[in-house]
């Protein structure tokens, strides 16, 4: 059979050796928990907490404001320091509320179930809400509201989006072999909620141990199966997964859930089982500290709201001064100027490089060769488009479907010219769509 | 302040494949035809080579001082230029033959339009087509110390026999670069292992010339005709090196199915009916004109839009 995969894609270096067998390590928050009100797609929240008040671990902090938006939740005991604009990896500020961690770690009670049977539909998706559970793969769209499509009886497939095609991404694969019973439950919790769907696991196949694991766990359901992708990037990109385990493809302007779909990522899909099963609130995720600055890579449970210094310190510290530091993978994450950034709900690794590709090689004129065209997974002419976007051409740029770009960055690593293409795209949609917005 | 680090967007890495790198393997690609019309050519081949190079990469070195440009010799592909055209020129062609082809090909095809990139044609066939409507005698002259008379394609044209096997290695008359499908072939083999270039263009013009050879050639389906025109002349050297030229040929995988098929047609004619033996410099210069038409032509339908694969 051949392998499931989609047309286009890159091999980057994966570099993910340097992590993958390190234990998933918890880290203690030594300092100020910073929580950014915007940490998913949305409204951002309204805090509930004022200065000089007392939380506890587990205690909502802040509430969503509006139908895409999402409530935040303490990650520690302390005091409320402050509520101020505290810069974030975009580089933005964003208003933040500041934690004083008092070492205590002082718990909130946790209403858990013992049987998914105990609750209604609505209650189950209302958990979801409630816990503040957002895509955490990096896109941080509120996870009820995928639960919840217009017509749920169409939803056919429920794709667990094991893939982590990022290179030096270690977080998922960590959590898949050390707590693959949650990722499964989790699953499973979704499958009840759409009882006409089939569960898939889509794992790149780079991870044979998680590949057999899961499938050892799942052989006794039969509406839940594995399925091993080519190792690609962006395999993991969302309308890329759906095509390569069921063979539909969406563009743009489509949700997963036209093409029958709900795609979440693992460490989302526990956070559905923790909020639904245990009643906790998101308050954790998985963080790969990685990149050949850094002294000890290795994979980390990480309290939301922890600052990046603390990380690096985890980890031993930089062994060589890094000269690029970024938070995500390098295909899609943000380059940060400083570390002192917390941790959100969307930050799946802090990457530390001990040398700049993007200022080392200066870009030089385009040679037709047509390398973009041959990776974008998008099928458009990613040569055009960044030509379109340089002298703003708006018309030429929408015909030719400059909208359909992921901005995956397959085009920028693959061109020989040192192109920055899926940079000029990027801000072309970004100036288009806040166009969109205004209309 | 100092401690702050590089930033910029994603993505933060980047293959190590390079505009020079590719250039590079270009001319390496182009050292086994270059070294066997040395051979069977012999020092006029070797002298040929080496003034039309170093003039393409003077000629680009000068510009750029001229015109306070950074200089964009590094990137190779003047010398890619320069060999291409020496690959297109007769061992007799006196050497100021050289010169003003690698002067016209580097300043009026390429770096007038803006140099790497920007030129619409590619410049080593425009110089070659240059040269032969300047000075058809000594560009169509191929006598030599080893050879004389007719080309293999004259003669053929002529209805005369031809010895196929010395064709294909390249013991025949020719332009320096031509004449040895085999050397041509192992340096197009060596350019598609490293992706440099692919088959689709190549592949598309090889098998619709054949079509074309055997639906209008007059022989029918006959083995020896074919490969006769296959291994003679510059097919070989046009199909895997100059219609494969970046910058001149369509960016898009369908597009590049039509180039083919165009210059497939176009040779065929030029080669059949036309008053000439050969034809490939002037399908594959006109192809490079109709290469915007063709490209608006043949976009690509992007993921998920009806029409597509399995949409």
């Amino acid at each position: 059979m051949a392998k499931l995969t989609f047309v286009g894609g890159i091999h980057p270096f994966d570099g993910k050796d340097m992590s993958k067998d390190k234990p998933i390590k918890e880290v203690l928050p030594k300092g100020d928990l910073v929580y950014p009100l915007s940490q998913h797609i949305g409204a951002p929240a309204t805090p509930i907490v004022a200065k000089g008040d007392h939380v506890l671990t587990g205690q909502k902090i802040a509430e969503a404001s509006g139908f895409v938006s999402a409530p935040i939740y303490a990650t520690v005991s302390g005091t409320v320091k402050a509520i101020e604009p505290r810069r974030v990896v975009t580089g933005d500020n964003v208003m933040s509320i500041v934690v004083e961690n008092d070492g205590l770690y002082g718990e909130v009670l946790y209403s858990g179930v013992n049987s998914l049977d105990d609750l209604t539909r609505e209650q189950i998706i209302n958990r979801v809400k409630e816990a503040g559970v957002v895509g955490m793969g990096g896109a941080g769209f509120p996870t009820f509201i995928k639960l919840s499509p217009k017509e749920p009886e169409k939803i056919e497939y429920i794709i667990a989006n094991c893939a982590e095609c990022e290179p030096y991404l270690t977080s998922d694969y960590r959590r898949i072999l050390e707590e693959p019973e949650k990722l499964v439950e989790g699953l499973k919790i979704m499958l009840h909620l759409f009882p006409g769907a089939q569960g898939i696991l889509a794992v790149e196949d780079n991870k044979p141990d998680c590949i057999e694991l899961l499938k050892k766990l799942t052989k006794e359901d039969a509406r839940i199966s594995v399925k091993a992708l080519k190792t690609k990037y962006p395999q993991g990109a969302e309308r890329q997964i759906i095509y390569a385990t069921t063979g539909r493809s969406i563009n743009s302007t489509m949700l997963p859930a036209d093409a029958g779909c709900i795609v979440d990522n693992v460490d989302t899909i526990v956070a559905i089982y923790h909020a639904v099963m245990l009643g906790k609130p998101l308050m954790y995720r998985i963080v790969t500290v990685t990149g050949d600055a850094i002294a000890d890579p290795r994979n980390f449970i990480v309290r939301i709201g922890t600052n990046y210094h603390e990380l690096v310190e985890e980890a031993g510290g930089f062994k060589e001064p890094p000269v690029k530091i970024v938070s995500g993978g390098p295909m899609m994450g943000f380059g940060i100027f400083d570390l002192d950034v917390p941790t959100t709900k969307t930050a799946s690794a802090l990457l530390c490089m001990t040398q700049d590709d993007v200022s080392r090689m200066e870009p030089g004129p385009c040679i037709n060769c047509g390398k973009c065209v041959e990776v974008c997974p998008g099928r458009v002419v990613p040569r055009r488009l960044a030509d379109y976007a340089e002298h703003y051409n708006e018309e030429a740029f929408l015909a030719e479907n400059g909208m359909e770009c992921c901005e995956c960055g397959c085009c920028s690593f693959v061109c020989p010219a040192k192109r920055p293409l899926t940079q000029t795209i990027k801000s072309m949609r970004k100036m288009q769509l806040a166009k969109r917005k205004k209309k | 302040m100092s401690d702050l680090m590089k930033v910029s967007s994603n993505p933060h890495v980047r293959s190590k494949v390079t505009t020079s790198s590719i250039m590079l393997a270009v001319v390496i690609a182009l050292l086994p035809a270059a070294g066997f019309g040395i051979y069977n050519f012999g020092l006029d081949a070797l002298i040929l080579i080496v003034v039309t190079v170093a003039t393409t990469v003077c000629t680009e070195y000068a510009y750029g001082k001229l015109m306070n440009r950074k200089t964009t010799i590094g990137d190779y592909s003047a010398v890619v230029t320069g060999l291409l055209l020496a690959l297109n020129l007769p061992s007799s062609a006196p050497w100021w033959i050289g010169v003003i082809g690698g002067v016209f090909a580097i300043l009026v095809v390429k770096m007038l339009f803006g140099g790497l990139g920007q030129n619409f044609m590619n410049p080593a066939l425009a110089a070659r087509c240059f040269l032969l409507v300047s000075f058809t005698s000594i560009m169509t002259n191929f006598d030599c110390d080893t050879y004389t008379g007719a080309t293999p394609l004259a003669a053929l044209k002529s209805g005369e026999g031809v010895d196929i096997l010395k064709m294909v290695v390249g013991r025949t008359s020719g332009t320096i670069g031509e004449t040895s499908m085999i050397a041509i072939v192992i340096g197009a083999c060596f350019l598609v292992l490293l992706g440099v270039i692919d088959l689709r263009i190549p592949g598309s013009y090889i098998v619709t010339f054949v079509l074309f050879l055997c639906l209008f050639g007059g022989h029918g389906v006959d083995v020896a005709f074919i490969s006769a025109h296959l291994a003679g002349g510059g097919l070989m050297l046009g199909a895997f090196f100059m219609a494969t030229d970046y910058v001149t040929r369509p960016i898009t995988k369908a597009g590049q199915y039509v180039f083919g098929i165009l210059l497939g047609i176009l040779t065929g004619i030029f080669r059949i009916f036309g008053p000439s033996a050969e034809g490939v410099s002037y399908a594959i210069i006109i192809g490079n004109l109709l290469v915007p038409l063709i490209e608006k032509a043949t976009l690509p339908k992007a993921f998920g839009f009806k029409g597509g694969k399995r949409a």
